[in-house]
């Protein structure tokens, strides 16, 4: 394991690390749910009454960022490699996978984490174990 | 009041996404390629917010209410079953093909990232076949052993 210093960002990463778990800490004390973004996301799906506008502000919210940043900083750039047929195939898995799994990285990763609960730990394990899986043989067994 | 504080709140969680990197799925993907030249960044994100997370969930799991009087609906499942572990294991292929997952497409999305669209569409559509294959199994009678 060969650490890249030039891309490392510890501070800006702990920093925003923290604005994410200070949104975790708002929406647990205002509005009593972990916020996890698959499951908000998948609510919308199947709408219950009295439980469309909160999910639908929240991910406005996450839309929303964006243009929020860009009054305090430049645009960040974002580098997608992967190509449009592996996109949609990615989010499929991911769209499937977060629902049979109940959560994602932020459900489980971060919320589950910091709630110390088991359950999130073991899938947290396997998310982040599947993902280095996979980059793994995209990367060093096909070489792409 | 539930409204305002969820869209605050994804607003921050956006903010945060932004400002520690994870919005960018190439930052990502050097955090999973552990072979490669790694970039530990990843971990500092869910030090930082597990750090905060952890006060403030110490805080509402006690509570009866939240801060503005709703119902707590904290989760309260523990089991680890196939389900969760094969579930997770595939929501992890498909990170690792894209870099993507559920919070940062959305965030790029509202870049109008084209790529991000694609992801986001096809992420819905998975999310909705899941619903079409839960509902075909709560009306398929449970085959008798």
């Amino acid at each position: 394991m060969a650490i890249d210093w030039n891309a490392f960002t510890p501070w800006s990463a702990l920093a925003g690390g923290a604005l994410i778990g200070l949104a975790a800490a708002m929406f647990a004390l205002f509005n009593g749910r972990v916020a996890g973004i698959s499951g908000v996301l998948a609510g919308l799906l199947k709408p219950t009454n009295g439980d469309v506008a909160w999910r639908a502000a929240f991910v406005g919210g996450l839309l929303a960022a964006p243009l929020m940043y860009i009054l305090m900083a430049d645009a960040p750039t974002l580098q997608i490699d992967a190509g449009f047929g592996a996109i949609a195939a990615a989010g499929l898995l991911v769209g499937i996978g977060t629902r049979y799994g109940s959560g994602c990285t932020s459900g489980h990763g971060v919320c589950g984490l910091s709630r110390m609960s088991l359950r999130s730990l073991a899938a947290t394990a396997a998310f982040m174990g599947a993902g280095f899986v996979t980059v793994f043989v995209i990367r060093h067994l096909f070489n792409i | 009041m539930a409204v305002f504080t969820s869209l605050l709140a994804g607003l921050v969680f956006g903010l945060g996404l932004l400002v520690s990197g994870m919005a960018n799925p190439a930052k990502v993907l050097s955090f999973l390629d552990l072979a490669g030249r790694w970039d530990p960044s990843l971990a500092f994100v869910m030090g930082g917010a597990v750090a905060v997370g952890f006060v403030a969930f110490l805080f509402a799991g006690k509570r009866t209410a939240s801060l503005i009087g709703l119902e707590m609906k904290l989760p309260t499942a523990r089991h680890i079953d196939r389900r969760l572990i094969i579930g997770s294991t595939i929501f992890g292929i498909g990170w690792g093909v894209a870099g993507f997952c559920p919070g940062p497409a959305l965030v790029a999305l509202g870049m109008g990232e084209a790529k991000a669209i694609v992801f986001v569409v096809a992420m819905l559509l998975g999310m909705g076949l899941f619903e079409l294959l839960e509902r075909r199994r709560a009306a398929t009678p449970p085959r008798l052993a």
